[in-house]
């Protein structure tokens, strides 16, 4: 046996036995363990192979820098690829999976890489699938592909909900640590809100693996009381599971609690994660720091791992890394690593310290080796020995275990996410965080704090910083004494000469020592350059255990100070962060949530069948029985329109009411035509420019009083004109009195059109509704039969004789159900927007097809809507431009085909008659084109070089992306009832 | 870019409640002005390095137009005040 369960001890409950698997293969492990614990228990220390080699690889680590034992948790729509065994939770009936191996984690084909990994170094890639370049597609691409990415992602929707919420507090502590734990508890008595986070779940961070006491007591018995009297806090929340992985503008923080990861079924009551967004007055980062690892020759064998790792899998788990476990170090912790496991009955072969002398404490009958360094490793699966050398003098040492320790990195991501870069301190031989200002700053060991008294000590003063910030004069919180600390300072150790293998630097993306000479060699030599070069820190753990020693060894090489190589960008997230937190519920239709009118059930049971426009689905047409095209329902609805009666729905066209005594003249400002003498109850056409004189968006607007109007806006632009009333209100003219509201939604409205409309609508409104009584353009509050309070506007689309009846959302299917029943003697259908498309292009009407945001009123033949005469409306000035008054514009026309069955479709590109198709011979194009029932023919709008000029001139219309030439006569716009006889019936 | 805004209106809000809609520095010019004037007044804008005066739209909240200044390099904001305050002090100028 070589790694193993210890009988007692570590914060594991030996009584809550649970079942894993690996790969297939059932486990044993105890409420407590982490996947990887559980694995080590069970002396299944080769857990992953590497990306690029595939090479065998244990855990390095036992927290979330993990960069090795990556592994794919949970099955079906379930399966999490690239999970951190050292960080999984384990519950009973988890079902882990190895990656990146091929049949087995243990027999893996793809190792054949590592035999030809002489050829396979940094910028391999970039050197090597350069040419020819017609393989590119077909070889190397797929090639790269297979062989890229780590794990596989489940391709099943995910079953689990997430959500977002936001907190508020006064003091946040980031990792709940010694330090940590002192600072949430110096703040929380104080009375302060205090949010105590920490992505562990169990609070204590070192104090778990800790073997001195604090306060008379083990370090974790400590650590459960101060957990347990914040408990007891009111103003304390507690957060385990969760990882603050950002710091963002303002003091807000972005963090990512784990609710149900760790459950062995999940509960549909609660979210699976939950992304919060934290905004502190002030935060205290208490994350540690991160143990180097040493850069030697075969440094990433499995049962090679930090010392704080073994200590942590001894202390916290139980578990004994190795039967026989050897230590390298630079530092105290070492030492530290090989006491504990002596205390434990573990065999310690020897400390093989870097240093000619230390003094450091050694254990006694421990063998040790000063000066010294290991230049191999021995074994495959598992290290089963090491080359020590000492003065050109190598002997074989064996062990099964290899606890190595490089000195500490204060974890200052979060300090760095903003731009202000990480300073490296000479003295503590590391880079610390940088000065952000008093409102968030790093305590214990995130500062470099050594010891753990320190830490203890640094945690309570930052949080009284914090008290005094914030205006609270509190008795300063006792320090709790420690007993039997070491001291975990270190010399720098970057680089161990002599190696035989290997010496990896960043072990997830397999860079060694010499990628990063090479990308010196080759000119990468920036810090930046050289990580994309290398890869060094770009996985899925960026770096969190190589980008310091990676900095460190290109210093070295170039003979200069850390601090003049420098770290690449910090960057949220601190670590991956699933898609599903960040999604939170915006999923599906509430991520794009579907706009049905108050008319939809009205339209679905009348048969509609609907098209998405936007977020709203509107009812396109009414197909009967016997008609197979949509065609054939269309020319029916049109022609009934145009010989009785049809109704639509047109509830999705914007609708803002507009209030105030200044509302005429600030009409009049906004519409490019005069709308100041519009009179009570009438409804005028209104045309609106953009500040450049380009047409924006037209619809109608309706005086219903002398100080209330209701604008119409198209159903594309209704959120595009409010905001633009709003800001020329606002910003413009704010001594206007003028107040808008959107009631869009509010309002049921349906156009009744055709020459039986009047009858029909008679038999529903109680007002009388005769030609003279409610002219063409009438607007007016009305009361229909049955006493409902309605709005009536006598405008037309379709150029028949037409009204829109708006009434209450609620109202809307039983109105539109009533005008359905009077109509039906007159042979009323419902019609759907396609039709209404044909009714307006037959009459010339345009829309957005023509308003393509390039337009001015006179291009598509409203020059008559310009009222010069004004002093000032919104495109007035430069709507006099030369460009765009030129006499080569292009103009609105209509189209008739020659040949009287050729269709003509809305794209194609205008030419002169035997022209050729070029962009100088371009005429210009079709915007709007469809089959006219009532003309028998295929008509269009089209946009011409000065169009009006040129009608009856036959044109070519070129389509040479569907493949047509329909020869056309340029007509006017209006092909229908161009008198408007029709509309004042 | 702020992660909070405080609006004069509502509170300290999201920034997700709000769009943002350009510099507010420039100023409408009289219908009468010169051509180059409209032509710098529509086409022309600053990209200015610092403090900047942006219109912020509160549009899900009071749906006023707020004048935010702000640094675009350090993301700091130094006030907020709605537009039409902002008008009336520049024509108070």
């Amino acid at each position: 046996m070589t790694s193993y369960r210890l009988g007692s001890g570590g914060a594991i409950d030996r009584g809550q036995s649970l079942n894993f698997t690996l790969d297939g293969r059932t486990y044993k492990g105890f409420e407590g363990d982490t996947l990887a614990s559980a694995l080590l228990a069970n002396d299944q220390m080769l857990m992953a192979r590497s990306f690029k080699y595939h090479r065998p690889r244990g855990v390095l680590t036992a927290g979330s820098a993990e960069p090795n034992a990556l592994m794919t948790i949970g099955s079906g729509a379930r399966a999490e690829p690239n999970a951190r065994a050292t960080v999984v939770e384990l519950y009973n009936g988890l079902a882990a999976a190895s990656q990146n191996r091929w049949p087995s984690l243990k027999h893996d084909f793809g190792a054949v890489n590592d035999l030809f990994s002489p050829f396979l170094g940094a910028g391999f890639y970039y050197k090597t699938f350069m040419w020819p370049g017609v393989l590119w597609e077909k070889l190397y691409e797929p090639l790269i592909r297979r062989a890229a990415g780590l794990g596989k992602v489940t391709m099943q929707a995910d079953p689990d909900r997430y959500e977002k919420s936001w907190a508020h507090c006064d003091l946040l502590v980031i990792g709940a640590g010694p330090t940590g734990l002192m600072a949430a508890l110096a703040a929380g008595r104080a009375g302060i809100r205090v949010i105590l986070a920490d992505e562990g779940f169990r609070f204590g961070g070192s104090l778990l693996s800790e073997s001195a006491a604090v306060g008379g007591q083990p370090a974790a018995e400590f650590a459960a009381e101060v957990v347990e009297e914040l408990a007891t806090l009111p103003n304390v929340t507690l957060m385990p599971r969760t990882t603050v992985f950002g710091w963002y503008d303002d003091m807000v923080f972005g963090a990512v609690e784990r609710v149900q990861k760790h459950v062995a079924s999940p509960s549909s009551d609660l979210p699976m994660e939950r992304l919060w967004r934290v905004v502190a007055k002030r935060a205290i980062l208490a994350t540690g720091a991160e143990e180097r690892p040493l850069v030697f020759g075969g440094n990433d064998k499995p049962g090679v791992m930090t010392a704080g790792a073994a200590r942590t899998y001894l202390n916290r788990y139980g578990v004994a890394v190795g039967g026989k476990v050897a230590v390298f170090t630079n530092g105290g912790s070492g030492y530290r690593t090989a006491a504990d496991l002596l205390a434990q009955g573990v065999d310690v072969t020897a400390i093989i310290d870097a240093r000619p002398q230390s003094a450091d404490p050694v254990p006694d009958g421990i063998r040790i080796i000063r000066n010294g360094s290991v230049i191999a490793t021995k074994g495959r699966h598992r290290i089963e020995g090491l080359i020590a050398e000492r003065s050109g003098f190598e002997e074989v040492i064996g062990c099964d275990a290899l606890a190595v320790s490089g000195g500490w990195s204060p974890i200052v991501h979060l300090m760095c996410q903003r731009g202000a870069k990480p300073v490296w301190s000479d003295g503590k031989q590391a880079f610390l965080a940088p000065d952000v200002g008093g409102a968030f700053v790093a305590a214990g060991s995130a500062a470099g704090q050594a010891s753990l008294g320190d830490c203890l000590k640094d945690g309570s003063a930052k949080a009284h910083a914090a008290l005094d910030a914030l205006g609270r004069l509190v008795r300063s919180l006792e320090t709790p004494e420690v007993e039997g600390e070491y001291d975990p300072s270190f010399a720098p150790l970057w680089y161990v000469p002599g190696a035989r293998d290997k010496a990896f630097v960043d072990f997830q993306n397999d860079v060694h020592v010499g990628d990063l000479g090479l990308a010196q060699r080759e000119g990468f030599r920036h810090i930046e350059h050289t990580k994309r070069y290398t890869t060094a820190g770009m996985a899925t753990d960026q770096g969190k255990l190589g980008n310091v020693n990676t900095a460190g060894i290109v210093a070295g090489m170039r003979g200069v100070s850390p601090a003049e190589i420098g770290t690449t960008t910090f960057r949220p997230f601190y670590t991956p962060v699933s898609f599903g937190a960040l999604a939170g519920t915006a999923r599906a239709e509430h991520a794009a949530p579907v706009r049905t009118s108050p008319l939809h059930s009205w339209a679905r049971k009348n048969g509609a069948t609907f098209v998405e426009s936007g977020l709203w689905y509107r009812s396109a047409w009414f197909p009967r029985e016997g008609e197979k095209t949509w065609r054939e329902s269309v020319d029916r609805e049109v022609l009934n329109v145009r010989a009785n009666a049809g109704l639509c729905d047109v509830s999705t066209l914007g609708k803002i009411e507009i209030f105030g005594r200044g509302a005429a003249e600030f009409l009049d400002r906004i519409y490019s035509n005069s709308f100041l003498k519009l009179p009570v109850g009438s409804a005028r056409y209104g045309l609106m420019l953009r500040e450049d004189g380009i047409v924006f968006d037209d619809g109608t607007a309706s005086r219903l009083s002398e100080t209330h109007y209701v604008m119409t806006t198209t159903t594309a632009f209704a959120a595009e004109v409010l905001a633009h009333l709003e800001f020329s209100a606002q910003t413009f003219w704010p001594e206007l009195d003028v107040r808008f509201v959107s009631s869009t939604d509010q309002w049921a409205q349906m156009s009744l059109a055709g020459p039986k409309a009047r009858i029909i609508m008679s038999r529903v409104v109680q007002d009388d509704i005769s030609d003279a009584a409610f002219p063409f353009l009438a607007a007016r509050e009305v009361t229909l039969r049955g006493g409902l309070k309605a709005r009536l506007f006598r405008i037309s689309f379709s150029g028949e004789l037409a009204y829109e009846l708006a009434v209450p959302a609620g109202y809307g299917e039983a109105v539109a159900d009533a005008i359905m029943d009077a109509g039906h003697e007159e042979g009323i259908c419902a019609y759907g927007v396609e039709a209404l498309n044909v009714l307006r292009v037959e009459k010339g009407h345009v829309t957005h097809n023509e308003l393509d945001g390039r337009t001015t009123a006179d291009d598509v033949g409203l020059g008559r809507m310009m009222a010069m005469q004004k002093p000032d409306f919104i495109g007035k000035r430069l709507s006099t431009r030369f460009g765009l008054t030129a006499a080569d514009r292009l103009q609105l026309v209509g189209l008739k085909p020659i040949e009287a069955d050729k269709e003509i479709k809305a794209g194609a590109h205008l030419l002169k008659d035997g022209a050729k198709p070029s962009l100088a011979n371009d005429q210009g194009f079709v915007s709007s084109a469809c089959f006219s029932p009532t003309s028998g023919h295929f008509i269009a709008l089209a946009m011409l070089k000065s169009g009006r000029e040129r009608l009856g001139e036959r044109i070519m219309v070129w389509d040479g992306l569907r493949g047509s030439d329909v020869l056309c006569e340029v007509c006017p716009s209006v092909f229908v009832d161009p008198e408007n006889s029709k509309l004042h019936l | 870019m702020a992660s909070l805004i405080t609006c004069p209106h509502c509170g300290t809000r999201p920034k997700e409640e709000f769009s943002i809609r350009g510099a507010a520095a420039p100023k409408r010019p009289s219908p009468t002005a010169k051509d180059e004037t409209w032509h710098a007044y529509v086409y022309v804008r600053d990209n200015p390095k610092g403090r900047y005066k942006e219109y912020w739209h509160h549009v899900a909240g009071c749906r006023r137009f707020l004048v935010v200044e702000r640094d675009n390099l350090t993301h700091e904001v130094f006030g907020v005040t709605d537009a039409s305050e902002f008008k009336r002090a520049g024509a108070a100028e």
